[in-house]
């Protein structure tokens, strides 16, 4: 057969639909009511106040919790404090251990149960939930109980003890696996803990209330108290807190330096960024679109360590670009409890009004945006995934902190070029590297500015690597042994 | 039709390939969830572009046959099912498949090119095709050689696929890289380009006689070469993973993948197959499983 007209430019179609495969709520228990969790026990707010948590990809209440007020962060800071002294500070480590195990045990025991509520109430996808942030948790409560008796193998001719009442103040973005990030070094290390999480996202932390009751850890050693930014506030302003964590934005996080300037406050901080992933000429390409994909649609961009500035050598620069779209057309935006879904529902509408506003300045700035072509669901909270190209370095979406689905892409000729254009932000928490040749990896990995740099991958993380940034991303290290010397003297 | 160029493709532009990242993108391919409706359609598409092979020493004219009427009656009990795609069977089988399976719009493709090691001379190879196409064969699957590739002689190897496509005269050509032998996902993505700019109709994993045949990164690479090959010609290039998909389960993965990697117009036997043996009967018990609620065993299907 004679060929038929003339093919005229090659185009792929990824149009398509799955039947519904969503996980059932039902295997979650969610209470309609939380108290704030302190001294062992659900306990009534002295303030009498109350908030709703809401489902992001319904905008439904899924449950009120308890608002603590400044009486409430006292006296779940003496509940700490109490524990300290009496208990856990004289605790001999092997035994201390003992419960972080069983902690790490019993948080994959009830995985499933934590992958769902973390999904409903801040919108994660549940193949992210399920398959990383739940195990992550896991993982980092298994590998702080390993070195709870080790301690002075980790710091050798030291005499480590721990710092007594730790404050940890967590973001709305990764709700368990932040809270695991602070109370697994804190307890290994010796020190009892308050922690608060974010208003939007509390329910898993309080979940997890519910299991250290359950695995009989000694009252006060664990308190979780929630709240917004008035709760914490009063905790970092309390003066019988030793030590002051905070992962959050960068404007409260100065705010919090400067509340605990000239205390004894111990403080790390882990605030914002605005990555560059930068992919050379000899990268493998394929995957390279696959990590960009993961670095800064992942979790729906909401992550400090997002890979939101995109540098491409310019010799493949079109097909980088093709290659991207044809990507994001099959990523599935929708119900955050769906097993097919890849991009949930934005965390708040606060959050997706910020999105917006930094895409319609995008646009202004003239940019050449592009967004996924797919349905958003008629409720709920929902960003399509979205790149702009012609970015300049001087663009406010080049420069600031979106935390959202949202891609700046530039072009760079040279390795000098992009280093100084990557390396000039206020930020420097993460970045990326893509290439195949191994000495042009050591050689840009040791000059940019950036606490964790990922070579030809992008968004690993594991317990054993410590986490944080330079700059304007704060300071300190969590994860590995370094996150031990946050807890210690 | 001629090859698409006359020369060997350019390797400087050929992406490098990442095996730790290409292993973790196939392997997301798998935590899509495909349930009811999407299920159903997906396990007929993936019955109807299976190649039930047969290619052992011991096949018979009646195994053969056999073959075919299981490949036009993969489970009357189950109205509606499509067919398979086509028959692979030896040259020395191919026109009793042909006889046995006409009218039916069954394919009958043939190996050649003194598969499955490809160890003979190229005139050789030349008559193995032509006598499997004059015995009526519509397809015809050649092994690439797998020694002159890994001497680096891609030229050597090029020129044969020329040659044997020349030799197949209308039927498609379905070119074998031999996945397993070449060990790198580079040595995949390249040999894909030399099959694909010499001419190919389809690329194809495996032999089914080597381990590792066919498996998901493999296969996703292949599907990548042939997406940029598209992007650069226009010109579509259908692909086959052969050997080692055995449950109805991966063969949907599989076709997430194809999805996701090329697109819906690749999603129809024109331009994917299945190269396999016992994929059939996994992928009927699963049908039957969504039609009437329960598994059936084994014994209530037919082994061929």
């Amino acid at each position: 057969m004679a060929q038929s007209a003339k093919n005229t430019s090659p185009a792929l179609n990824f149009k398509t639909s799955y039947a519904p495969a969503p996980e059932s709520v039902s295997a979650a228990s969610i209470k309609e009511q939380y108290q704030l969790f302190i001294n062992g026990k659900f306990e009534k707010p002295l303030s009498k106040k109350y908030f709703a948590t809401i489902n992001p990809a319904t905008e439904q209440k899924i449950a009120t919790v308890a608002e603590a007020g400044i009486a409430d962060v006292d006296k779940a800071v003496k509940a700490a404090r109490n524990a300290f002294n009496g208990v856990w500070g004289k605790m001999p480590a092997k035994e201390r251990a003992k419960y972080i195990f069983r902690m790490a045990r019993m948080i994959q025991e009830r995985a499933r149960e934590f992958a769902i509520i973390e999904s409903l109430d801040g919108g994660k996808p549940i193949r992210e939930s399920r398959d990383i942030d739940v195990p992550l948790a896991a993982n980092h409560f298994f590998y702080y109980a390993g070195w709870a008796d080790k301690l002075n193998y980790a710091s050798p001719n030291r005499n480590p003890l721990p710092l007594g009442v730790a404050g940890q103040i967590i973001p709305w973005n990764f709700p368990l696996l932040m809270a695991a990030w602070k109370i697994a070094p804190a307890l290994a290390c010796g020190n009892t803990v308050v922690l608060k999480p974010a208003e939007t996202t509390p329910l898993t932390a309080l979940k997890l209330a519910e299991l250290i009751q359950d695995c009989d850890l000694p009252a006060g050693v664990v308190n979780i108290i929630t709240g917004a930014g008035a709760t914490g506030a009063a905790l970092v302003n309390h003066p019988d807190i030793d030590k002051i964590a905070f992962t959050g934005s960068t404007e409260v996080g100065k705010i919090i330096q400067r509340a605990t300037a000239a205390t004894h406050k111990k403080l790390t901080l882990e605030l914002g960024g605005k990555a560059a992933n930068i992919i050379f000429e000899d990268a493998p390409i394929d995957q390279a679109v696959e990590g960009i994909i993961n670095g800064i649609y992942f979790n729906q961009g909401h992550v400090c360590c997002a890979g939101s500035r995109l540098f491409v050598q310019e010799s493949v620069y079109k097909e980088v670009l093709q290659k991207l779209k044809d990507r994001i057309a099959t990523l599935i935006v929708g119900n955050p409890l769906d097993k097919n879904t890849d991009i949930g529902a934005i965390n708040s509408k606060q959050q997706l009004q910020t999105i917006q506003k930094y895409i319609a300045i995008g646009k202004k700035e003239g940019a050449e945006m592009f967004e996924s072509s797919c349905d958003l669901p008629g409720k709920g909270y929902f960003c399509r995934p979205t790149l702009f190209t012609n970015v300049a370095q001087s663009s406010r979406i080049a420069q600031e902190e979106i935390f959202g689905p949202v891609l700046a892409i530039q072009t760079f000729r040279t390795d000098d070029e992009v280093i100084e254009k990557a390396n000039n932000t206020p930020y420097g928490l993460s970045a990326g590297v893509w290439t195949n040749k191994g000495s042009r990896i050591f050689n840009i990995t040791t000059r940019l500015r950036a606490g964790v740099v990922w070579a030809n991958t992008y968004n690993k993380f594991d317990p054993v690597s410590p986490f944080g940034g330079y700059k304007e991303s704060g300071f300190g290290r969590e994860g590995g042994l370094h996150g031990l010397s946050a807890y210690l003297k | 039709m001629s090859a698409v160029t006359a020369f060997l493709p350019d390797f400087r532009n050929t992406p490098q390939i990442d095996h730790v990242g290409v292993e973790e993108r196939a392997a997301r391919f798998t935590k899509r969830s495909i349930k009811a409706e999407t299920k159903v359609n997906g396990l007929k598409l993936a019955l109807n572009m299976i190649d039930l092979t047969t290619l052992e020493g011991k096949d018979t004219d009646g195994k053969v046959k056999q073959l075919c009427y299981k490949a036009m009656h993969l489970h009357d009990a189950y109205p509606g099912l499509p067919t398979v795609a086509a028959i692979c069977v030896y040259p020395s089988m191919v026109a009793v498949a042909k006889k046995a399976l006409e009218g039916s719009g069954i394919k009958v493709a043939s190996v050649a090119t003194a598969f499955p090691s490809g160890q003979s001379s190229r005139d050789v190879k030349i008559r193995d095709t032509k006598f499997a196409v004059q015995q009526g064969a519509d397809e015809i699957d050649m092994v690439i050689s797998r020694g002159k590739f890994l001497q680096g002689e891609y030229n050597f190897v090029y020129d044969e696929i020329v040659a044997v496509k020349e030799a197949c005269g209308t039927a498609r050509l379905k070119v074998i890289l031999e996945t397993g032998e070449l060990v790198t996902y580079d040595n995949v993505r390249r040999a894909s380009e030399i099959a694909m700019y010499a001419g190919a109709d389809f690329i194809k994993t495996s032999t089914g006689k080597i381990q590792p045949a066919a498996t998901m990164p493999v296969t996703l690479v292949m599907l990548e070469a042939i997406r940029d090959f598209y992007y650069k010609t226009g010109k579509k290039i259908a692909m086959k993973p052969a050997g080692g998909i055995s449950k109805a389960k991966a063969a949907l993965h599989y076709l997430v993948m194809v999805q996701e990697t090329l697109g819906n117009d690749w999603l129809n036997n024109k331009w994917f197959r299945f190269g396999a043996s016992s994929l059939a009967n996994d992928v009927l018990m699963q049908l039957e499983k969504e039609r009437t609620g329960v598994y059936q065993a084994a014994n209530y299907f037919s082994i061929d």
